[in-house]
């Protein structure tokens, strides 16, 4: 049931992937594409998780929490230099 | 039974994220686009994570690892929206609302 239902899921993440690339690169202003990034990194750990479903493998946890933490940390990044022009004041 | 809930769980978390980021793709302002990926996205991911905590239960490998990760997202989701929000409203001034009188 999970194997026939897995290939759809990961497909349809793929397509989530695509929609946000589309964003990223037509997006009129600068925050659109901070949110098309944003969007993208939380599809590709949903992909990631996916995929550990399928090896049956538990180390792909490690790898989509790392890119949770780096994900938020680069998008408050770059709204911070947005706001003040600035990262680290 | 407990597979079917898990393969449920798996097509209803990829309708969600498939439905923030196709809200992101086609609506027209960006505080409209602001809406589908931090709500749909977040639920769909932790729909996602929900079913591979199931499974690897289900196999006695249980790990608290999918909880951190949702757990983490639900927290940050809201922090990384609102200041997407403040730098659209730096960039265009003229896009905030009246104050209240």
């Amino acid at each position: 049931m999970i194997d026939a239902v897995l290939p759809w899921v990961i497909a349809g993440f793929a397509l989530a992937l695509l929609l946000n690339a589309w964003r990223l690169f037509k997006g009129p202003s600068l925050p659109d594409r901070i949110l098309a990034l944003d969007t993208a990194y939380i599809n590709a750990l949903a992909v990631l998780v996916c995929l550990g479903l399928h090896w049956r493998t538990a180390v792909f946890f490690e790898v989509a929490m790392l890119i949770g933490l780096l994900g938020f940390i680069g998008t408050v990044a770059l709204s911070k230099f947005i706001l003040r022009g600035d990262i680290i004041e | 039974m407990i597979e079917f809930l898990i393969a449920a769980l798996l097509v209803i978390g990829v309708l969600f994220a498939l439905v923030g980021s196709w809200g992101l793709a086609k609506l027209t302002d960006f505080y409209k686009r602001l809406h589908g990926p931090s709500k749909a996205t977040t639920l769909g991911v932790g729909c996602v994570l929900l079913a591979s905590m199931l499974f690897f239960a289900l196999q006695g490998r249980a790990s608290g690892h999918e909880l951190l990760i949702t757990l983490f997202l639900f927290l940050t989701a809201p922090v990384s929206a609102h200041l997407l929000v403040k730098a659209a409203m730096k960039l265009q001034p003229d896009s905030r609302p009246p104050p209240p009188p």
